[in-house]
């Protein structure tokens, strides 16, 4: 394949249970760096905890695997010493919005050209399938034998309220979108955010009865719909896809180092 | 353009895990689960070359070798 060289083949088959998501976007990320043609080198992955966070490991990039919900706070670190490298911080549910919440909320603010991408399963799937704040209502998991009473959350609304300047989503049953996103976000000169729901089919899927992961994946196709389509105005519950937000705004890296500049001929 | 020619199904057995995505989502219903419940192009005459398997396949274990395979990615 294509992407085989960007692949740490050793470490294969994979950790990720039969079926999962995050697989899927691995496979499909690999293309998006393969049709841009980027150099490996100057790649770096720096991922968290957690099943997601587990993506690092497998790819032949310069790699960190981190913090629980601190991935970001390490990228921006390397983005600072060495902004001509492309960073790309993929992340769990729980470690961008519920550990991470707060470095996720201000690497949005501070707009630093690094591509975060969330593969929301829903669920803590690493430590038994405990639920997230992205797990909503009406859930069932170790945590909600009784089902969940929180309210909904919303990863591209908080994305955009707290100024990413480019915000898709999709899912892994639309494998070209994540392609074509996650190639969006690399080009894109500002803090990306790409949310693709990811089926976790072990914990999620099982204990709310949603079937094996091709049952989950075609949910997925039943449950979502383009940004702005028909169908959306027909049935509101329907989950939007695509791009929320692409606009420039002035970048982190490059606002630092006009202020070194000008501080020094101060 | 002419339609692609497939020359085979390359499957990673040790790497496919069984979840039947490639199984379910085939438009021409190529490929079953075998006894050990591998991925296996069972009908790969009738593949028409659309990397589906490949691009869904969440253990990435099917590539699809085509003819003329000048742009591997799409």
């Amino acid at each position: 394949m294509a992407i085989d060289k960007y692949m740490r083949e050793r470490f294969f088959p994979h950790i990720w249970c039969p079926g999962c998501g995050h697989g899927t976007i691995l496979n499909n990320m690999l293309r998006a760096v393969d049709e841009l043609q980027l150099n490996q080198n100057e790649m770096v992955m720096v991922s968290g905890i957690g099943c997601s966070s587990r993506i690092s490991g497998y790819v032949d990039f310069h790699s960190l695997h981190t913090l629980h919900g601190r991935a970001l706070a390490f990228a921006t670190g390397i983005k600072m010493s060495q902004p001509n490298l492309s960073v790309i911080c993929p992340m769990g549910d729980g470690d961008a919005l519920a550990i991470g919440g707060n470095h996720f909320i201000h690497a949005c603010r501070r707009n630093m050209d690094i591509t975060a991408i969330v593969m929301n399963n829903r669920i803590y799937g690493m430590t038994g399938g405990q639920y997230s704040p992205l797990s909503g209502s009406g859930i069932t998991a170790t945590t909600a034998p009784q089902k969940t009473i929180d309210r909904e959350f919303d990863i591209t609304s908080l994305s955009l309220a707290s100024g990413a300047t480019f915000v898709a989503r999709t899912t892994a049953y639309h494998y070209r979108e994540i392609t074509k996103y996650i190639k969006e976000a690399l080009q894109h000169p500002g803090f990306s955010v790409v949310e693709i729901l990811s089926q976790c089919p072990t914990h999620f899927g099982r204990r709310n009865k949603l079937g094996d992961a091709p049952e989950m994946l075609k949910l997925y196709k039943q449950n979502t719909t383009r940004i702005g389509s028909e169908a959306k105005q027909n049935n509101p519950e329907l989950i939007e896809r695509g791009i929320f937000r692409q606009e420039i705004a002035p970048e982190y890296c490059a606002e630092y180092a006009e202020l070194i500049n000008r501080v020094q001929q101060g | 353009m002419a339609k692609p020619k497939v020359q085979g199904h390359q499957i990673k057995r040790s790497w496919c895990k069984g979840c039947g995505i490639c199984v379910a989502f085939c438009p021409k219903e190529v490929l079953e689960l075998d006894q050990e419940q591998k991925a296996t192009p069972e009908r790969a005459s009738q593949c028409v070359g659309c990397r589906t398997c490949e691009r869904m396949c969440p253990d990435l274990a099917i590539a699809i070798e085509l003819e003329q395979d000048d742009d591997a990615t799409n």
